[in-house]
């Protein structure tokens, strides 16, 4: 076939770009190479406009094994045990076919931890959806959320936490981003890198099929009308074949046969056969009359840029081969040696004993561009809010308001759709501030969640980001554990536009600040660029995935109330900050103003001694306050446990809603028993923590003096409706 | 006393049952679905978890596995079988149980805490229970809504063969407090010589305070002695 301009754009690149691969080739490509530069030199492959900036981000730390640049970050759990953990982004498959799109996303996260010697032990997800109203909003919630729980449930790993949020912002572009975490041995990890010459390239998995051919390159355009032609390039998953492939692999991880071992995710077999040669400086050869087809006649360039799920590529040491294939043969997966490693650094791919094409490795990998887009930064809102107008109404119906909404509704609708508690291990499901997973078989645990905040990142990318990991943060401390790691998804729209490279960049920043002050470092992560539809960008919504250790779990700390009669204190200080809330939002529909914002000092004081408390056993429940504010974290403390508060007038700030609403951060909701409150208190004084007595929990009803009273019976009633009559 | 737990392509409950057992003092041992030969067992436990992907029918193609053979036959001399979840679906399809196990009645996937009655404690599995005793037990399917003919359910009524059934935390059973749209609100079931069970709720699951109650524990020491 010629190539010509049309062919080159039709491929995802610029004119300058295949300048490039002229001169690194020497000559010009053939249709097959041109398809493989295609697929490793996209946005969604290379990183060629975040990868600039992704580079201030922290990585590393005592507690870190494996930072970023591996299929998933490692770290550091002591005795031996290690947890491997990422996030990923399948945003453009499931918008155009919601079932297989988040099914495939839950299957190839899943692939990225167990190929490092990891048991996947828990599955998170975090999920974003247009307006309710918006015609498409329900079949792609419906969808997703199948295809979700097909997976994780089928393959049998427990989805333990998320979020699901509704704005207009995705209409016509969802984000569903999977993050899967693993347990491994810390002398028992592996990596992608190749070493050896000579050594056998074995593929095992699911056979070949046409389907996800240009896949990698779908996710890095935006859509336009003509996005359900699309449709082809979305990959089926099947988890049945996947969890064959996962104990296949973990079985043949037992001993030393493997070298490496790399996924076949984005740009299947080209991406995969390129990183591990690259990794390990040295050239790989693949016979692709030996890939495993699923249909006849399949041509190199669809086998090389299929990316049909469910396969792997490892490097087997010498003499390993009759062990490995009898493995792989007991679980009934295909295993064929479809090449070899060369010392001459080219990706070499020979089919019916013809030389089909011949790229140098560092062309595909180091020699991909790199670009320096232009920003532009964006200034800090001005404030503007008449809290006047807020006296004309009423608390209780603010409240009721807000916890009956899309977003604050219960959502077992959702998470009753998910096997929570397969393995056995999971001792806190989704519902609470983070999960909390046991190691199998022993007595500490790890706490995950996800989080993110959109409109704090659009209002002011930098207060965002930096917000959002402290968030993150907040919700590890408050289940007791001490947060080692992050992993992030950073879902951004064009970044050709100045403003949205400006959004990521300043995003960036904000990630880094909070994660450097609090040792929080950044292992693995995952960029989705083009999230829009026609010039209409997404909202900048980077998701963080948290993974935090508990050492001795004995009393696991949740959010519900367990007492009556005990003290309820806030620990950090209410200014009565509205712009941006869930109040503003929810109530009179205003996204004008600056987020709240982080003082980073503050954060790392308050958590540090609420997780001391925690850990000296003092308290019975805590909560973060977090979107919605106080009132609405009292309310989710009343509803899980069906107790009541009993909460005081404040006696400084001038108006209730600022107090009640207002979305101060680094702030704590501790329910202490009276015989424990001179310790809380000293522990509080002694470190300079601010904190207020603010009540006292009840039976039955949740009351703010002279203001409001509700029985906790309709609260429930009230935050269990929509998703039931959606 | 010795058990056996049959492991398929796509089992995902096997290690779950295999730490239950062991922490109830069972001597376990794990049999691949392709073995031709059981041990000498006094239980066998199919696990859940989706047995060759659900493809066809969930328990379809385990239903006719090499191995399925020889549970047959020593079920029939009285070895004790506990189908659970999936298990129970691979039952109902080599016909040691009757039934089947359709859909669930809203088509969605259901994992909760639900509250099931023991219906008769005289048997080997359930004796260590009392009659209508209620228990929290964790359920996890697709196609949990047991259903069967007349006959059938007239005789699962007539010779105490239905093991437990779905009810509220009062033990009202009712059309709400049914998950899954099972007739009569039917949660397990037994053979007629009551040496086989199958149930749809995961009783290990429920060994371990920590995770959630121990309600599943005396199903296992039931079996013990």
């Amino acid at each position: 076939m010629e190539i010509n301009e049309k062919l080159v754009k039709k491929h995802g690149l610029s004119l300058e770009e295949y300048s490039s691969i002229k001169r690194l080739l020497g000559r010009d490509p053939n249709f097959l190479e041109l398809g493989i530069f295609s697929a490793m030199w996209n946005e969604h492959c290379s990183y060629k406009s975040s990868r600039k900036h992704l580079k201030i981000l922290p990585t590393k730390g005592k507690q870190v094994i494996q930072g970023p640049g591996e299929n998933a970050g490692v770290i550091d759990i002591g005795d031996n045990d290690a947890i491997i953990f990422k996030i990923e982004s399948h945003n453009h498959p499931s918008y155009i076919e919601p079932y297989q799109g988040a099914a495939t996303g839950v299957g190839g996260i899943l692939r990225d931890v167990f190929t490092m010697g990891a048991r996947p032990i828990a599955l998170l997800n975090s999920i974003h959806f247009g307006s309710p109203k918006h015609f498409k909003t329900k079949s792609l919630l419906n969808g997703v959320v199948s295809g979700i729980g097909g997976y994780g449930n089928c393959i049998g790993i427990p989805t333990v936490a998320g979020e699901t949020k509704f704005n207009s912002t995705y209409n016509e572009n969802i984000l569903v981003n999977a993050m899967a975490v693993g347990h491994a041995k810390k002398d028992k990890i592996f990596y992608s890198k190749a070493k050896g010459i000579n050594k056998s390239v074995v593929y095992v998995g699911s056979k070949t099929g046409r389907d996800g051919i240009h896949g990698a390159s779908m996710a890095s355009a935006e859509f336009d009308e003509n996005s359900e032609d699309k449709k082809p390039t979305v990959q089926v998953g099947d988890p049945f074949t996947e969890k064959l492939l996962m104990e296949a692999c973990l079985e043949l991880m037992k001993d030393n046969s493997v070298i490496s071992i790399q996924d076949m995710g984005a740009a299947g077999l080209t991406s995969s056969s390129v990183e591990m040669a690259s990794k390990g400086e040295l050239g790989i050869e693949l016979n692709l009359d030996k890939v495993p087809c699923r249909e006849d006649n399949m041509s190199p360039y669809e086998m090389m840029l299929s990316e049909s799920q469910e396969r792997m590529l490892i490097i087997l040491e010498d003499g390993k081969e009759n062990h490995a294939r009898k493995i792989f043969e007991k679980w009934d997966i295909d295993f064929v040696i479809i090449g070899k490693t060369t010392k001459d650094n080219n990706l070499l791919l020979r089919y019916k004993n013809e030389i089909v094409g011949k790229i140098p490795i560092e062309a595909l990998a180091s020699k991909a561009p790199i670009y320096d887009r232009k920003w532009t930064k964006k200034k800090l809102p001005k404030k503007k809010i008449n809290s006047k107008k807020l006296n004309k109404l009423n608390l209780k119906d603010a409240m009721i308001k807000i916890l009956s909404s899309p977003n604050h509704s219960n959502k077992s609708w959702i998470t009753d759709q998910y096997d929570q508690m397969v393995m056995c291990d999971t001792i806190q499901k989704s519902g609470s501030n983070a999960a909390i997973i046991r190691v199998h078989g022993k007595e500490k645990a790890i706490a995950v969640s996800v989080d993110s905040s959109a409109n704090y990142c659009k209002a002011h990318p930098l207060t965002g980001g930096k917000q959002i990991v402290c968030e993150n943060w907040r919700n590890l401390i408050s289940v007791g554990s001490k947060p080692l790691a992050i992993t992030n998804c950073l879902n951004f729209g064009n970044p050709e536009n100045p403003e949205i490279m400006g959004e990521f960049a300043e995003c960036l920043i904000g990630i880094k600040e909070s994660c450097e002050f609090l040792n929080y470092p950044v292992v693995s992560g995952n960029v989705s660029f083009y999230n829009g539809t026609n010039n209409k960008n997404i909202w900048p919504t980077p998701v963080i995935g948290g993974v935090g250790l508990i050492d001795k779990l004995t009393k696991p700390m949740n959010h519900l109330f367990k007492k009556d009669n005990s003290t309820i204190i806030i620990v950090g200080k209410t200014f009565g900050h509205l712009e941006q809330s869930v109040f503003l939002e929810e109530i009179y529909s205003d996204l004008d103003g600056q987020p709240p914002e982080i003082n980073l000092n503050n954060e790392k004081n308050n958590g540090e001694i609420v997780l001391d408390i925690i850990k000296n056993n003092l308290v019975y429940a805590v909560h973060d306050i977090s979107q919605g504010g106080l009132l609405v974290a009292l309310a989710e403390m009343c509803i899980g446990s069906k107790l009541g508060a009993n909460i005081r007038k404040p006696k400084k700030l001038g108006n209730i809603f600022e107090y009640f609403f207002g979305e101060d951060q680094s702030r704590y909701i501790l329910e202490v028993d009276k015989k424990n409150l001179t310790k809380v208190e000293k522990l509080l004084e002694n470190n300079n923590i601010f904190y207020e007595d603010i009540g006292y929990t009840q039976r039955e009803k949740l009351e703010i003096e002279k203001e409001m009273t509700v029985d906790i019976k309709d609260l429930c009633e009230i935050n269990n409706q929509w998703y039931k009559n959606y | 006393m010795n058990s056996t737990v049959i492991v398929f392509p796509g089992s995902n409950c096997d290690r779950d049952i295999a730490v239950a057992l062991e922490k109830m003092q069972f001597k376990n041992k794990m049999i691949w679905h392709k073995e031709t030969k059981l041990p000498k067992s006094d239980l066998i436990v199919i696990p859940g978890g989706f047995s060759y992907g659900d493809y066809l029918r969930s328990g379809a193609i385990a239903g006719k596995s090499l191995i399925i053979n020889e549970v047959i036959k020593v079920a029939n001399q009285g070895c004790l079988v506990l189908g659970i979840c999936n298990g129970f679906q691979i039952l109902t399809e080599t016909g040691l149980l009757k039934g089947v196990l359709l859909r669930n009645k809203n088509l969605k996937f259901i994992n909760k805490d639900v509250n099931i009655k023991v219906i008769d404690n005289n048997n080997k599995f359930l004796k260590k229970y009392k009659n209508n005793q209620i228990l929290k037990i964790n359920i996890a399917h697709n196609e949990g809504n047991f259903f069967t003919n007349k006959d059938h359910l007239k005789e699962l009524n007539e010779k105490k063969l239905i093991a437990f059934k779905y009810c509220d935390e009062n033990g009202e059973i009712n059309e709400d407090s049914n998950p899954n749209g099972s007739i009569d609100n039917i949660a397990g079931i037994f053979n007629s010589k009551k040496n086989i069970l199958g149930m749809m709720p995961h009783p290990e699951r429920m060994i371990d305070n920590l995770v959630s109650n121990t309600d599943g524990t005396n199903l296992f020491s039931s079996l013990l002695n």
